[in-house]
Parts: C-alpha cells; sequence; structure tokens
C-alpha cells in the first residue's frame, strides 16, 4: 500500500491519500490545479515536506534512485538521450512490443524518427521495465488514438493485475475516466483534493 | 637585448589609438572600450612590472605567497564573472577557487619542486610567472567547463528528470553533459598544444627567444609549460565539474535549479 500523509510543497494546502494494492484511481481537475506537480512531489523531483510510505518504508529509508524506481513516475512529455530506442532500456520485451502493436525491429528505430504517440508509448515500456509498484501516470493516452489509447489502457490494467502494483492515472478524458478508475481524486483550483 | 624607450610604446599604441579613430562613427561604444582596455594594459603591466620588481630584490616566501593568492582570488572573481547562470551566493566564487587551488596551485608547487628545481623553489623569477601561465589557462578551462555546465543543466532541465525519474543516478542523468563539458574545458590547451610551432609561436618561448635565451632551451620551457597547463586546466575542469555537479543536486538527487542564478 502506497499512503501519502501531509504532503506539500511551496505553501499549498497539505494532501493525503492512499492507494491499495492493484487499484487504478484517476485523478482530474482543472489545468492549473498542481495534478503534475503532486504527481512530481511523488517521485521527489521538487521540494517537499510530508511523509511518503510504501508498504511500510519510508521514502527516506531508500535511496533515491530506488525509491523513484519503484514509485514511478511517467511525464506528459517523454525524453529521449541516446539514438536509437533500445539504448533506453535495459530490457526490451518483445511481446509487450507488440502489445503496443510496434514490430519487432522496434528496438532499432532511430529516436528522431518516431511520432509524439509512438514516443509516448515507447516511454511507458520503458517505465514499466523497472517493474514499478506504483505507477503515477500523467495523461499517458493524450498524444493517441482510440486504438492506441485501448492497447495502453489494457497494459496497464494487466499490469497491475499480474503485480499488485498500484496507479494513479491523471486524465481529462471523462469517457476514459468512467471506463478504467476503480476510484476517483478530484484536485479542485486551489489545490486540494476531493476523493470520491 | 635591445630595450624598448617610452617613445617605441608610444608609436605602438598609435595603432590602437588609429583603430578606435577608424571605428568611432560606426561602433562607438567598441571603440571607447577598446582605448579602456588598451590604458589598462598600460596601467596594469606597469603596476605589475614595479611589483615584480620589488619582489625580485627581496626573495621571500610570504610575499610570494601573498601574490599568488591575490592572483587567486582574481582569477576566482574573473571565472564567476564569465558565467551566465552562476551558482547563487558563495559557491558561485568558491567552485572556481577551490577547482583553481587543486590544480594550478599544486602543480606549480609540482613543478618549481620537481622539474625546475630552482634554490630557493619559491625564487619569485620562476614561481610567479610560472603560477601566472597556470592559472590563466586554468581560469579559461574552468570558466568554459561551468558556464556550459550550469547553461546546459537549465537547457536539458527535462531530459535530466527524466532520467532521474526512471530511477538513474544524478550522476548517471548528467553524463553525456559531463562529457560535453569536460571537452569545453580542454579543447583550448588541446587546440594550442597541436597548433604550437607551426600555426603559432608561443608567446613565453618568444619572450625568451627575444631575450636572447637560445630556441632550443626556450623551447624546452615551452613544452614543459604546455605539459604543465594541459594538467592544470584538465584536473582543474574535472574538479570543477565535480563540485558543481554535485551542487546541482540535493542530498535527495533532486535537480536544484533555483541554485542557479535566473
Amino acid at each position: 500500500m502506497f499512503v501519502v500523509k501531509d504532503l506539500s510543497w511551496r505553501g499549498l494546502p497539505r494532501l493525503s491519500f492512499s492507494l491499495q494494492p492493484g487499484e487504478l484511481v484517476c485523478l482530474s481537475g482543472p489545468s492549473g490545479s498542481g495534478k503534475t506537480q503532486l504527481l512530481r512531489a511523488l517521485v521527489d523531483l521538487d521540494l517537499n515536506q510530508g511523509s511518503l510510505t510504501l508498504h511500510g518504508m519510508a521514502r527516506e529509508s531508500l535511496p533515491p534512485p530506488q525509491w523513484r524506481r519503484r514509485v514511478a513516475l511517467l511525464p506528459a512529455e517523454s525524453r529521449w538521450w541516446a539514438a536509437t530506442v533500445a539504448e533506453h532500456f535495459t530490457v526490451l520485451d518483445e511481446q509487450q512490443l507488440a502489445r503496443l502493436g510496434f514490430e519487432r525491429d522496434a528496438g532499432g528505430w532511430r529516436i528522431e524518427r518516431l511520432s509524439s504517440g509512438e514516443k509516448q508509448r515507447l516511454a511507458l515500456l520503458r517505465l514499466l521495465a523497472n517493474r514499478p509498484e506504483v505507477l503515477l501516470l500523467d495523461e499517458p493516452t493524450a498524444n493517441l488514438d482510440a486504438v492506441n489509447s485501448q492497447r495502453v489502457e489494457k497494459m496497464i490494467r494487466g499490469y497491475l493485475e499480474a503485480t499488485g502494483a498500484s496507479c494513479l492515472w491523471v486524465s481529462h478524458d471523462q469517457q476514459q475516466l468512467e471506463r478504467l478508475c476503480d476510484r476517483r481524486m478530484i484536485m479542485t483550483a486551489e489545490g486540494r483534493l476531493e476523493v470520491s | 637585448m635591445t630595450t624598448l624607450s617610452t617613445l617605441d610604446l608610444s608609436i605602438a599604441a598609435l595603432l590602437v589609438v588609429a583603430l578606435a579613430l577608424t571605428a568611432r562613427r560606426v561602433y562607438p561604444g567598441l571603440a571607447k572600450q577598446l582605448l579602456l582596455a588598451a590604458a589598462r594594459t598600460a596601467i596594469q603591466l606597469t603596476l605589475v612590472g614595479l611589483v615584480l620588481k620589488t619582489l625580485f630584490a627581496n626573495v621571500s616566501l610570504l610575499w610570494v605567497s601573498l601574490l599568488a593568492l591575490l592572483m587567486l582570488a582574481v582569477a576566482g572573481r574573473e571565472v564567476m564573472a564569465r558565467q551566465h547562470r552562476r551558482f547563487t551566493g558563495t559557491w558561485g566564487y568558491t567552485i572556481g577557487v577551490v577547482s583553481m587551488f587543486i590544480s594550478s596551485f599544486s602543480i606549480a608547487l609540482f613543478a618549481l619542486v620537481v622539474v625546475v628545481g630552482h634554490k630557493p623553489w619559491y625564487q619569485p623569477q620562476y614561481a610567479i610567472p610560472l603560477l601566472g601561465m597556470l592559472l590563466g589557462n586554468t581560469m579559461n578551462g574552468i570558466a568554459l567547463a561551468l558556464d556550459r555546465l550550469t547553461q546546459s543543466a537549465w537547457e536539458q532541465r527535462e531530459l535530466i528528470e527524466a532520467r532521474l525519474v526512471l530511477g538513474h543516478s544524478a550522476s548517471e542523468a548528467v553524463s553525456g553533459i559531463r562529457q560535453q563539458v569536460f571537452r569545453s574545458g580542454l579543447i583550448p590547451i588541446i587546440n594550442a598544444m597541436a597548433a604550437a610551432g607551426i600555426v603559432s609561436l608561443p608567446g613565453m618561448m618568444t619572450g625568451q627567444i627575444l631575450a636572447g635565451v637560445p630556441p632550443v632551451e626556450a623551447v624546452k620551457y615551452q613544452i614543459m609549460i604546455m605539459f604543465l597547463i594541459a594538467g592544470g586546466a584538465g584536473f582543474g575542469t574535472l574538479a570543477a565539474v565535480r563540485l558543481g555537479v554535485r551542487r546541482l543536486f540535493d542530498e535527495r538527487e533532486r535537480l536544484r535549479l533555483d541554485r542557479l542564478k535566473r
């Protein structure tokens, strides 16, 4: 279980919530309310106060890279630093590639030739290769068509069922929210969380 | 050696004045800057000449050390001033000074004691020019490297953070930047060594030849200086990059761009 208690940053209201194993919680709210900031605080990218625990382990007890591998953020825009796709992966699973609609040789593709949708899907695979226990997804299907959105949704659902990981999914798409969530949280314009 | 009279220098100065007059119309600001810089050269070098004259007359470790520290302090200020996005607070100054101290001072000491071997080792005639050349070049390398480091971190924030969230350590996340930064710090001396003697005759060697030293002896000194500078600039840049990267991240390996000047 992932427990967030009294988390706050830059003087904003304190937030508390928790994610159960296997649970998919959707987070929505007006733009600028701080959803991305919340995700950044959860992976400890920005200065913040409060207690974060994963299965009873405080984040301070883990070195930052380990914490970030377990509590993993998929940013809205992916970044790539090497020339080809495969260089960004420790392991590139061909079956997983196929499930997201890629050909087997996608690992050899050059980054500059990828479309934004391809990058987004590959970034998800890159993240899942770390076998995270909490997924924080910032609009993971924003650049995708209907077919690929469904592929991504299916893959994440499958991952949660297989591993018992939890997921916090930021989305603006009402239909997607209804289709996916076990539970919903809404961030208000003042930066408070309403849990339903 | 033929000495130069004030008249000789005035004739050389006419060249700068002529340039300023010619450029005055199109580049008024630059002409003024040029004259000011030329005046500074004349005044600063005359003063340093007098200081060195006194220093050479009274060989004392204390005075040599004091002058060396003054040179270091000024070089540190120069490194800081050349950075577009320097570290805030005292860090902007200390990173440069510490790196220059580690590299230039220890290498100058090594050269004076082991390589040159004059007695006493702090003989100002050797110690001050040697340290000056080392500091000047190390300063260039460190200033370039730190400027590049902070600028790249600023521009590539999203890339660095993308690697951090994938569980890369701070050091891995900036590995690409670090390579480029180290390269930019070393390029000036690599170029100088590669072109030495073919494209340009290095200043120190030229000076010694003008003073009547046999060319082969002057060349030996120049080769030593080039190697010392390569070491000084290289180790100084390594130290500066290491300290800089450390300061860019905090204990939770967060990229702290708030520690840079906006």
